[in-house]
């Protein structure tokens, strides 16, 4: 048993004894810092489902023909993998565990601005997991949509999809409630002297997915409501038979889904912008330049939905206005990377764990950025569209991007959430091991998308059996490199040396104050002086 | 929205209550937004149809719960005043008008429905997808939608309102703590503009 205490200012929040005894201590907390590490757990729960399912997709792809599942139960897998990865895990993800964490604490305050609405949108997000797995035990059969619930296939489905669509919907609330609570923290609850030019930039990047999720998801939410009101009644709004319009459903889910895909993004920006100043010990070059590109890619992911869509049916003037504006909005994200690397230029550079991550995140998210506008423009597009080459830029994205930024930001703050520090020459081992399993696992992808293997099909011809063999082989390696890498978090929690309470020398807020944290952050409201900043070194 | 934290003694910020509330609204017509874009391009895709569906509609009934939520927005917008003065009795009674309000306007809706049902006209009914064209299938089925996540709307308010009547009868809303009840009253207002929006696309346009 941990020691408790009772008394806020003394004791750290892990071993702070509030109203309630152990779990229910956990599971009615309205502390950020708790609640943070609610969504790291419950996260990681459903991404052991997700990673389960996508080892048996390549498993089953190891050989063409039927190896382990039939077809029905490939579309089912796929649909659930990507349900769990997408609304469970890369949307929520660094917002919610870090930015719940670590927003008070950078910005000097004691909780988010609605502690409890904070603690409602943790329970919205299991409530929400627990709908979604529940189309997956009971009913009539998985849900075999894919995770976009394409209209007229979402209504038609014999599965049992009812639950699925409701809890996406539910989740998306979690989100919205999030993003409402961090836009009023971050306007209201900065300490004296914490002015917006002062904030570290993994706030900036809370702001603007702040504004994403409050307005893109209601969207995303209408439109999952009329999917839901479709299979009930059949009121005929995306139904061809009674004059709906299929394709109109795609815009109205792209409109939220694209932007979430700067939800993921975002955030993990954020968190590398934090690392490698840090790392570097170096003021990050072109604060102003990192901010206006975070903002500008929030804004401009709005306009861009179309690029999923160039070969759904649209007119060819929209085709080029799409095609344009996702090539504008890769210029924000350029900016970012000239930053990162222009602040390691002549720094004193401290290669630790999370600095491995951001620097494999810096490589990862290149490929999967450029890759990006290969399917940006529209030639191209109509050659890779639906094939394995999508498959491997959005993997590159999403899993190398947020992934990548995800494992950076648990280790880097590893000391300051738990108190200890991992097991450096573990933590590099499973991120090398992880690393050198997910070039296997993807990059084989962009080559057999190019020799035209589609996605979503459990079986494939002949001539693309190499590149899968190379890809599954990949998903072990990088199965291991997880195992690896999470069995280590877990023993360091709770075996590791102790950590100080800076143990990298960074300049942020966060590091002012004990590891872990006392219960109310900060003794007094801590004060950023004239001269103060995030990366003054 | 009131929001206590934990060991703070009073952290009470009406301020951050409201810009919450306002991004909570800007969400929520966001919502509607989306079904807005839907009624839009099919109004444009099918301009007969929708013109012979809505003359089906009793733009009187339409007219009236106008006029009732306009009336309520100014009664709720009364009772922020009564408070601000310290006159609890008005306020509460102000507040109860709302509600009443409220009701009678779901009344109706559940009249002016309950004729469409008469008529055989429901979403998804056999009646409208065997004998209406698809412009008018398509009318009727926003029109369900949209007035019946309305008269939802409608009803989260109307909690909201009697939470706030019973928070300000025990004294926890008050003069100098009436946050709740203001943002009741934006909530109340944006359901009342909804429903402006609603009615002339619906009922008079024609």
């Amino acid at each position: 048993m941990q020691p408790t205490n009772t008394n806020a200012n003394e004791a750290n929040y892990l071993e702070y004894q509030g109203k309630y005894k152990g779990l229910l201590g956990w599971i009615l907390s309205t502390d950020h810092k708790r609640i943070g590490l609610l969504y790291l757990y419950s996260m990681m729960t459903m991404f052991t489902v997700g990673v389960l399912l996508g080892l048996a997709m390549r498993f089953e792809l190891l050989a063409p023909g039927k190896t382990i599942m039939d077809a029905q139960t490939y579309n089912a897998t796929f649909t659930v993998h990507g349900v769990i990865m997408i609304f469970m895990i890369v949307v929520p993800g660094l917002p919610a565990v870090f930015g719940n964490f670590l927003l008070p604490l950078m910005i000097g305050a004691k909780d988010v601005a609605f502690p409890k609405l904070n603690l409602l949108s943790w329970w919205l997000y299991v409530a929400g997991a627990f709908l979604v797995l529940s189309a997956v035990l009971f009913g009539s059969g998985t849900p075999d949509t894919g995770w976009t619930f394409y209209a007229p296939h979402s209504f038609k489905s014999g599965t049992n999809l009812l639950p699925a669509v409701f809890g996406a919907f539910v989740l998306g609330f979690s989100s919205i409630l999030t993003g409402l609570n961090f836009l009023v923290t971050i306007h209201r609850m900065r300490c004296k002297g914490m002015k917006w030019i002062k904030l570290p930039l993994f706030v900036w990047t809370l702001y603007g997915t702040a504004w994403i999720q409050l307005l893109a998801t209601p969207i995303v939410g209408i439109t999952l409501v009329l999917i839901a009101l479709e299979r009930i009644f059949g009121v005929g709004i995306f139904d061809p038979a009674l004059g709906g319009d299929p394709v109109l459903y795609q815009h109205l889910f792209w409109i939220y889904s694209h932007p979430a895909v700067y939800i993921m993004i975002l955030p993990a920006m954020g968190a590398i912008s934090e690392i490698i100043p840090t790392f570097a010990q170096k003021h990050i070059f072109g604060y102003k330049a990192v901010i206006a590109s975070t903002m500008a890619i929030a804004f401009v992911g709005w306009l861009v939905w179309g690029h999923h869509m160039f070969t759904a049916g649209m007119s060819g003037t929209a085709q080029y206005y799409f095609s344009l504006l996702t090539f504008i909005v890769a210029l924000p994200s350029a900016v970012k990377v000239f930053n990162w690397v222009a602040t390691m230029y002549k720094g004193s550079i401290n290669i630790q764990t999370p600095f491995y991550w951001a620097a494999s995140f810096i490589f990862v998210f290149l490929v999967g950025g450029l890759s990006g506008l290969v399917v940006g423009s529209l030639a191209t597009d109509v050659y890779l569209h639906d094939t394995y080459f999508v498959v491997a830029h959005f993997h590159y994205i999403v899993f190398g991007g947020t992934g990548f930024a995800f494992f950076a930001a648990i280790h880097y703050w590893f000391p300051k959430i738990f108190g200890r520090m991992y097991d450096a020459s573990w933590a590099n081992i499973g991120w090398l091991v992880f690393f050198i399993g997910f070039l296997a696992l993807y990059s084989p992808m962009f080559y057999l998308g190019m020799m035209g293997m589609p996605r979503r099909y459990y079986d494939y011809l002949e001539e693309f059996h190499g590149g899968n063999i190379l890809a599954t082989l990949g998903s072990w390696i990088l199965a291991t490199g997880l195992v690896i890498i999470v069995a280590n978090l877990f023993r360091s929690a709770r075996h590791g040396k102790k950590a100080e309470a800076n143990p990298w020398h960074s300049k942020t807020l966060e590091w002012s104050v004990p590891s872990p944290p006392t219960l109310e952050n900060f003794d007094n409201e801590p004060v950023v002086d004239e001269n103060d900043g995030p990366y003054n070194y | 929205m009131e929001h206590k934290i934990h060991t703070v003694q009073d952290h009470y910020d009406p301020e951050a209550s409201k810009v919450g509330m306002w991004l909570f609204i800007f969400t929520e017509l966001l919502l509607f937004g989306g079904l807005f874009i839907i009624y839009s391009i099919y109004r444009f895709m099918n301009p007969d149809a929708f013109h012979l569906a809505a003359g089906e509609l009793n733009s009187t009934v339409g007219a009236i719960n106008t006029i009732l939520l306009l009336v309520s927005s100014m009664t709720i917008a009364m009772s922020t005043t009564a408070l601000q003065k310290d006159r609890k009795g008005t306020a509460i009674i102000l507040n109860e008008i709302t509600v009443m309000i409220g009701i009678v306007f779901l009344i109706n809706k559940y009249f002016e429905w309950g004729v469409k049902f008469d008529h055989g006209i429901w979403p998804g009914s056999s009646h409208l997808v065997e004998t209406m064209s698809q412009g008018e299938i398509l009318f009727f089925g926003l029109y369900f939608i949209m007035t019946g996540l309305h008269a939802l709307h409608i009803i989260i308010g109307l909690i909201l309102i009697v939470v706030t009547i019973r928070r300000i009868q025990n004294g926890t809303v008050h003069k100098d703590r009436a946050v709740l009840l203001e943002n009741a009253g934006l909530y109340w207002h944006l359901v009342d503009v909804v429903w402006i929006f609603l009615f002339p696309l619906f009922y008079l346009i024609t």
